[in-house]
């Protein structure tokens, strides 16, 4: 099982978390969703729950609960630039089918 | 594909329903958009990568419209279709307009509706206004990805309600949904995270491209006030390039030069000014069109003394805006810079020397601060950061009714925080008046001439009464649009009359501050015109209603006591005509003295008259 970040989401995540001034790490998760059935959420943590997985990549601690994590395993967390667009991104190993937005998808 | 961002923890919306917010600074010279992405307040680029977009609209014959940069391009050839600065022309009428501006547009001026006329048709500022939006609507939602659930857009202090409608409406026809518009100095203050420290009083010194804004405001309970405002619609950033430019135009005897080549010394001018904030020193040449070469070299200190005239120009608001505030510059806890020209390390100097050379806060982008302030109170209306606290809309000027003698009676106070309702109960003033006309105005003075007249209606049908005995309600209403209704009631019929006033035109920026500084000035002055008008409507109506009881019961009185009144009456009648405030009050209760007599012996007769015929039994 791993969750890893590239060096640019790593350098926007701590950026982001200093800004805030609290919070201990990101959360990736999935909920049931959506126009293909699920949904990658993205947060700011300021407390882990009982069934929370941590990792840690280039810094960054990362937290995903542990059912999230059975669809989110390999994922890696980018952060882009596109055209005139600038966010994250999820390269997710295990996704079969993305709606046209990608925002919602299916395993 | 959309990209993600980080959002606070459990505030996670669906696919394609997260709000996305942006603040809007619709400047007069560059607007700009911004939004909170992962927490944090960021301004747009636009398709230049830039950030500041000129707030500049070309119509061209193609019927292809142009915002920007790219519009900009059209002002030397195409002039007049190019329209520049129209946040001047907003909320105004034709008069106001041609009194203010040397412009080279066309106007024409139907049922009081400015319009410019272009190669595209007749466009209104707010629709001009609206073309400048929605380019930065386009923009935020081609950066974001996402549909613009709302937005905030800011708007100068002094601006009164039919300059802020007409902002209101340019954003309902951009297609955006607006969640508030927002003082700009407030939302320079919002940027700070003012508005979550303890409460203070603070100072904006807003310095732009062509105009200079100075606000006092007061943060209390979570309320914004704007205090007080000042500025120089003559004074401005380019003003600095001007003198770069003639300095050099004077040094090297420069005669003869084309459109073309002022246009790039001013250019030049520009960027000197921009790398002397930075450098002590600097040398550079520019080719003119008679292919003749300057070599330029202008010194940080060249230019500060050159300068020093404007910067303490640009201090006299600061002087005036304390003294109308009533506050001594060492109550302020902050002092905000906003403005790309107050990047001048001459300008930060004075403007701290004046407040004891107190630090400023100036570390936000000062061309970035009023749009950031908007995006972060966006973000918070539309319900992304779980906060209980809201901001604030107040009235800019106080609302009120004529009275009696020309005096206003105040409803609804300046600065207060709207959605708003007063009530206030009002009598008649005469006999059997069935009617009564209502005069609403807008200002500070105590004379409703002196203050701005926004609507009149009247309420008919008030049964006859004796003077003093109706009620008449009188209720003020500003919905959270800042729409305000008028309603009169009278409260023993129930009959009623109201009215939805929605000014058709405003007043001047310049107007609205002088009729602020007005109501201080003149307060004085503006006393003693009401003390005197009050003085004698008491006066009047109690000579109005002692001859009428000389004329019914006027052999209660013996000759002396006739005599004794009727030459009281002629002097406070001579006093009123002279217009003599102590006199007439000093008569008048001369007079109610002197009647008092003659009021008991005709309270007798009455109650003699109401009793006769009755038993003793019917009376109690």
């Amino acid at each position: 099982m791993s969750i890893t970040v590239t060096e640019a989401a790593a350098n926007r995540v701590s950026k982001f978390l200093s800004n805030r001034g609290k919070g201990i790490g990101v959360r990736l998760g999935v909920k049931t969703t959506g126009c293909s059935g699920l949904a990658y959420k993205l947060e700011f943590v300021d407390n882990k729950n009982s069934d929370d997985v941590e990792f840690e990549s280039k810094g960054v601690v990362i937290i995903v609960d542990k059912k999230s994590l059975q669809y989110l395993d390999g994922t890696q967390l980018d952060y882009v630039k596109e055209g005139m667009q600038e966010g994250f991104k999820f390269a997710n190993p295990n996704v079969k089918d993305e709606c046209g937005c990608g925002e919602s998808f299916t395993v | 594909m959309a990209l993600l961002q980080i959002a606070e923890p459990g505030s996670i919306n669906e696919p394609h329903k997260r709000k996305i917010a942006i603040g809007i600074d619709l400047g007069t010279t560059n607007s700009l958009v911004a939004t909170i992405k992962s927490g944090m307040p960021i301004v747009l680029n636009n398709e230049h990568d830039e950030k500041l977009t000129p707030s500049v609209v070309y119509y061209g014959e193609t019927s292809k419209i142009k915002v920007g940069k790219d519009a900009l391009k059209h002002l030397i050839t195409d002039p007049s279709n190019t329209i520049l600065s129209v946040k001047r022309l907003l909320g105004k009428d034709i008069n106001e307009i041609e009194l203010s501006a040397k412009l080279p547009y066309n106007f024409t001026d139907e049922n009081n509706m400015v319009k410019i006329k272009t190669i595209q048709g007749d466009k209104s500022p707010v629709q001009v206004s609206a073309d400048i939006l929605s380019k930065l609507s386009y923009l935020a939602s081609q950066s974001l990805g996402e549909e613009i659930t709302g937005a905030v857009v800011t708007v100068p202090a002094y601006f009164n309600e039919a300059q802020r409608q007409a902002t209101k409406q340019a954003a309902h026809i951009a297609g955006l949904n607006v969640l508030r518009l927002l003082n700009e100095p407030t939302a320079a203050a919002i940027a700070y995270g003012l508005d979550n420290k303890t409460d203070g009083t603070f100072l904006v010194y807003d310095l732009g491209g062509g105009t200079l804004d100075v606000s006092v405001l007061k943060f209390s309970k979570g309320i914004f006030q704007v205090l007080a405002v000042n500025g120089n619609t003559a004074i401005g950033g380019d003003d600095f390039d001007h003198l770069i430019c003639k300095h050099i135009i004077d040094n090297q005897n420069l005669t003869n030069l084309t459109k073309e080549d002022i246009a790039s010394l001013i250019q030049l001018s520009k960027n000197l000014k921009e790398q002397l904030s930075f450098n002590e020193s600097l040398s550079t040449n520019i080719e003119l069109s008679s292919k003749q070469v300057l070599n330029i070299t202008i010194t940080q200190k060249e230019f500060y003394n050159l300068s020093n005239n404007l910067v303490n120009q640009s201090l006299l608001p600061i002087k005036k805006v304390l003294r109308d505030a009533k506050i001594n510059s060492n109550e302020i806890d902050e002092v905000i810079m906003v403005g790309g020209s107050t990047r001048m390390p001459n300008i930060k100097d004075a403007v701290s020397g004046l407040f004891n050379q107190k630090k400023l806060l100036s570390s936000i982008d000062p061309d970035l601060v009023v749009a950031i302030g908007a995006a972060i109170q966006a973000d918070i209306l539309v319900g992304n950061k779980k906060d209980d606290w809201l901001l604030l809309d107040v009235t800019p000027l106080s609302l009120g009714i004529e009275t009696m003698g020309g005096l206003v009676e105040k409803i609804i106070p300046r600065n207060s925080t709207i959605p708003i309702t007063i009530a206030q109960d009002f009598t008649t003033q005469k006999d059997g008046q069935n009617a009564m006309s209502l005069h609403i105005v807008q200002g500070e003075r105590e004379l409703s001439h002196e203050c701005r007249s926004l609507a009149k209606f009247s309420l008919k049908g008030i049964p006859p009464m004796a003077a003093g005995t109706a009620r008449i309600r009188i209720t003020f209403q500003i919905d959270a649009d800042g729409l305000l209704s008028v309603r009169a009631k009278e409260q023993t019929t129930g009959i009623e009359s109201s009215i939805t006033v929605r000014p058709s035109f405003g007043l001047a920026d310049t107007q609205i501050e002088q009729m602020l500084n007005d109501s201080i000035k003149h307060a004085k002055e503006d006393i003693e015109t009401r003390m005197l008008a009050e003085a004698q409507n008491k006066a009047t109506s109690l000579i109005t209603m002692l001859e009428h009881a000389i004329e019914i019961d006027g052999d209660l009185l013996i000759d002396e006591e006739k005599s004794q009144l009727k030459t009281i009456l002629a002097n406070l009648n001579q006093a009123i005509e002279q217009q003599n405030t102590n006199l007439i009050t000093k008569l008048t209760d001369q007079l109610t003295n002197a009647a008092e007599t003659f009021a008991v012996k005709r309270t007798n007769r009455a109650l003699k008259q109401s009793l006769s015929g009755k038993t003793i039994n019917e009376v109690e």
